[in-house]
């Protein structure tokens, strides 16, 4: 692809211009500062360039949605984050909105209106499953994933708190990959460890992290990408791969890259 | 002689309605120590819910086995309660078997059905009594599971077992009756699964058969009555709970957190963001849940209906992993405690959140929802270990040290990571960059 006309505009430029997305791309701070999942946002970037969606970010006017002090217990500074956050939305006229990340997805769609924002959320799985079904999105014969293993690690913030389940299997297939499913999936899947802000802290004593414990159901399907749709889980199954020493044939990867890929966009 | 039967029964009854009726109020009443939540909306839902989860055993069905041996008790407890209703009204008036005339063959079939289930139940107890102490099923286990709430699942099946025998003695006994010209007993037809325990006793004489089937059957009654009053102090209380519970759980998505509106004006205020209330802000007695009565009525009615199954705490990835919390335990904590505040009035210096859970426990939770989904009667522990955070964060300031370091990146560098505002948009211009290479 024509890598210089790559456009990623702020909303405040948009508004400069007095024009309005059709949707604004909420980065998320893992997709803003995690070296790993900037590519993801990179690779989501692409597909967005590509298929011609009018879309915008907030750059550096957007801030944490207030998810992990929220689940960690700080009610305050959650909704000083969700306010401002609010304030700037409602400011540019948002109406809808797609994030990469299931916990920014979680938030914004289903807490942020009892605090006034309103808004119509969807996960990039969601996203991406609408330009396939309309043909925007065409991956050409499989995009050579064919006879390769796919597994899908279940997000808990898209999943069970969101039933959000078929939305990126749906997109996995499109790459004619086989995909295999983990011993424990869908309602049934088993959290990264990093959810409820665990992220940002050291896990209690216990006899094993709940990553690797994943990680190794991940491995036994035999496949040779996991595919996941958050930041977190990202990172944690990454290192789960890591600490297995299988990085050099399996990947983690998110499900925005591999059809980056399959797209030849990377 | 009839006269003196009849009254025995009325007494029984009346024992038995003043313990039930006592321990009913007590337990409302301990529910009702709990904080106000709304849960009048969306009723239509609601009762499709309770229909489905509670009536039809939805979430039951996720595991094959026991779904299908419990379905058995189920049913079977459902239909031999109409057996009961025979016997109040036979003790109440003095008759024998008062269904029978007016039936007639529907009686027979009746009966039959029940006994099936009666068979049914004592087959499925067996099993699950296999299952919780040769098998040893690991979601039987755990640190919550100590003496009690173990006693207390055997009981409820050997007593189960011994009920549904005495049905059984007192129909076969019934049915060497009917024979005997010298008693004059109802006719009711062939009761298949009893008659096989004709020949145990064949041999007693009349009078011999008449003492041990009115043995059998106020053993029966009376111990229907017991285990109606046994049942509110057991886990058991999940037959009854399990439709108010299914009715008025939670029906927004999982992932929402409910909003403390006494927040959110107070954030107004700070922020100048309109729609603050003018009024004075209410009385706030505490942020989050140190104790049970902090907790919402909701929860404590969860924690009645809780059924120590141990579903929750065996799909939790805390607990897989070796760490303190179990769901399972959350909620047999709110339940002591509350149990406890109930007796005590609470000024015992104790509270739910150090002296039943620890920060440890709360401190685990993935806020997953496992715990949620795997309830077979739509338990919300998460909702408790959430508000227990949301006390030790607000009131306490004594959340783990690394997650006051994640406050203050949130604060100041409006990220939970320590990387300076102006950075973030820096991967649009790494894009441009790296695709000129
Ligand atoms: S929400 Fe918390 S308690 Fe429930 S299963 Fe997940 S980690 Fe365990
Ligand atoms: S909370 Fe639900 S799943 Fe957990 S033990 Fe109680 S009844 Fe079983």
């Amino acid at each position: 692809m024509n890598t210089e006309n790559i456009q990623v505009p702020t909303m405040a430029e948009m508004a400069s211009k007095g024009e309005q997305p059709e949707v604004l791309f909420w980065v998320g701070c893992a997709g803003s500062f995690d070296d790993r999942y900037k590519k993801v946002t990179k690779a989501f970037v692409k597909i967005l360039n590509k298929v011609g969606v009018k879309f915008a970010v907030l750059g550096e006017e957007e801030t944490c949605t207030g998810d992990p002090a929220r689940r960690a217990g700080n009610e305050f500074l959650f909704q000083m984050q969700a306010m401002s956050n609010i304030q700037v939305l409602d400011g540019y006229g948002v109406k809808r909105i797609v994030t990469a990340c299931p916990h920014c997805f979680n938030t914004l769609k289903n807490e942020y209106p009892a605090l006034g924002g309103n808004y119509e959320v969807v996960h990039h799985s969601q996203f991406l499953q609408e330009l396939i079904d309309e043909g925007k999105v065409r991956v050409k014969e499989g995009g050579g994933f064919k006879g390769r293993k796919i597994t899908f690690h279940d997000s808990c913030f898209l999943g069970r708190a969101n039933n959000v389940y078929e939305a990126p299997r749906k997109v996995l297939e499109s790459l004619d990959a086989e995909l295999v499913e983990m011993k424990r999936c869908r309602t049934k899947g088993l959290c990264c460890g990093a959810g409820g802000a665990q992220m940002f802290k050291d896990a209690e004593p216990g006899n094993k992290e709940v990553n690797i414990e994943r990680t190794e159901e991940a491995l036994d399907t035999g496949a040779s990408v996991i595919a996941s749709g958050c930041p977190f889980c990202m990172t944690m199954l990454s290192d789960g791969v890591k600490n297995k020493e299988k990085e050099s044939s399996v990947e983690v990867k998110d499900i925005a890259e591999l059809i980056a890929e399959a797209e030849d966009l990377v | 002689m009839n006269y003196l039967s009849q009254i025995a029964f009325v007494l029984v009854l009346a024992i038995a309605g003043y313990f039930l009726a006592k321990r009913i109020k007590e337990i409302r009443g301990n529910i009702l120590l709990g904080k106000d939540v709304d849960r009048s909306d969306r009723k239509s839902e609601r009762m499709k819910s309770m229909l489905l989860v509670a009536f039809g055993q939805k979430k039951m069905f996720k595991k094959m086995i026991p779904a299908f041996l419990h379905l058995l008790i189920y049913v079977g407890f459902l239909v031999i309660n109409l057996e009961v209703l025979e016997f109040i009204i036979d003790g109440l008036v003095g008759t024998h078997r008062i269904f029978a005339g007016p039936l007639g063959d529907a009686y027979t079939v009746a009966l039959n059905i029940f006994e099936f289930l009666a068979i049914a139940v004592i087959f499925s107890c067996v099993v699950f009594l296999i299952r919780r102490n040769i098998l040893k099923v690991d979601r039987f286990s755990g640190i919550e599971m100590k003496s009690w709430p173990k006693l207390d699942a055997n009981l409820i099946l050997v007593i189960e077992i011994i009920l549904m025998f005495a049905i059984l003695t007192m129909n076969a006994t019934d049915q060497i009756l009917q024979t005997r010209p010298d008693a004059n007993y109802t006719q009711t037809g062939t009761m298949v699964f009893s008659a096989t325990l004709i020949p145990m006793f064949d041999g007693l004489s009349t009078t011999g058969l008449i003492i041990t089937e009115r043995i059998a059957w106020w053993f029966h009654i009376i111990g229907i009555f017991a285990f109606a009053i046994y049942v509110t102090y057991s886990k058991h209380l999940h037959i009854f709970m399990a439709f108010p519970n299914t009715y008025y759980a939670n029906l927004n998505l999982k992932g929402e957190m409910n909003n403390m509106d006494e927040v959110t004006n107070e954030v107004k205020a700070m922020l100048g963001v309109g729609g603050a209330s003018t009024e004075p802000p209410a009385e706030i007695s505490r942020f989050g849940a140190k104790d049970a009565t902090d907790l919402n009525w909701v929860n404590l009615m969860n924690s009645y209906a809780c059924t120590e199954c141990g579903r929750c705490t065996q799909q939790c990835p805390a607990n897989m992993t070796g760490k303190k919390l179990s769901p399972r335990k959350i909620m047999m904590d709110t339940r002591d405690r509350i149990d406890e505040i109930g007796k005590t009035g609470g000024d015992d210096g104790k509270s739910l959140l150090g002296d039943y859970i620890t920060k440890e426990e709360i401190n685990a939770c993935t806020s997953c929802n496992a715990c949620v989904e795997a309830c077979p009667v739509n338990i919300d522990p998460l909702s408790i270990i959430l508000q227990l955070r949301r006390y030790v964060v607000m009131e306490e300031s004594s959340a783990p040290q690394s997650w006051n370091s994640m406050f203050s990146n949130i604060e100041t560098n409006f990220a939970p990571w320590k990387f300076p505002p102006t950075d973030r948009f820096k991967w649009a211009n790494d894009l441009k960059t790296e695709e000129k290479e």
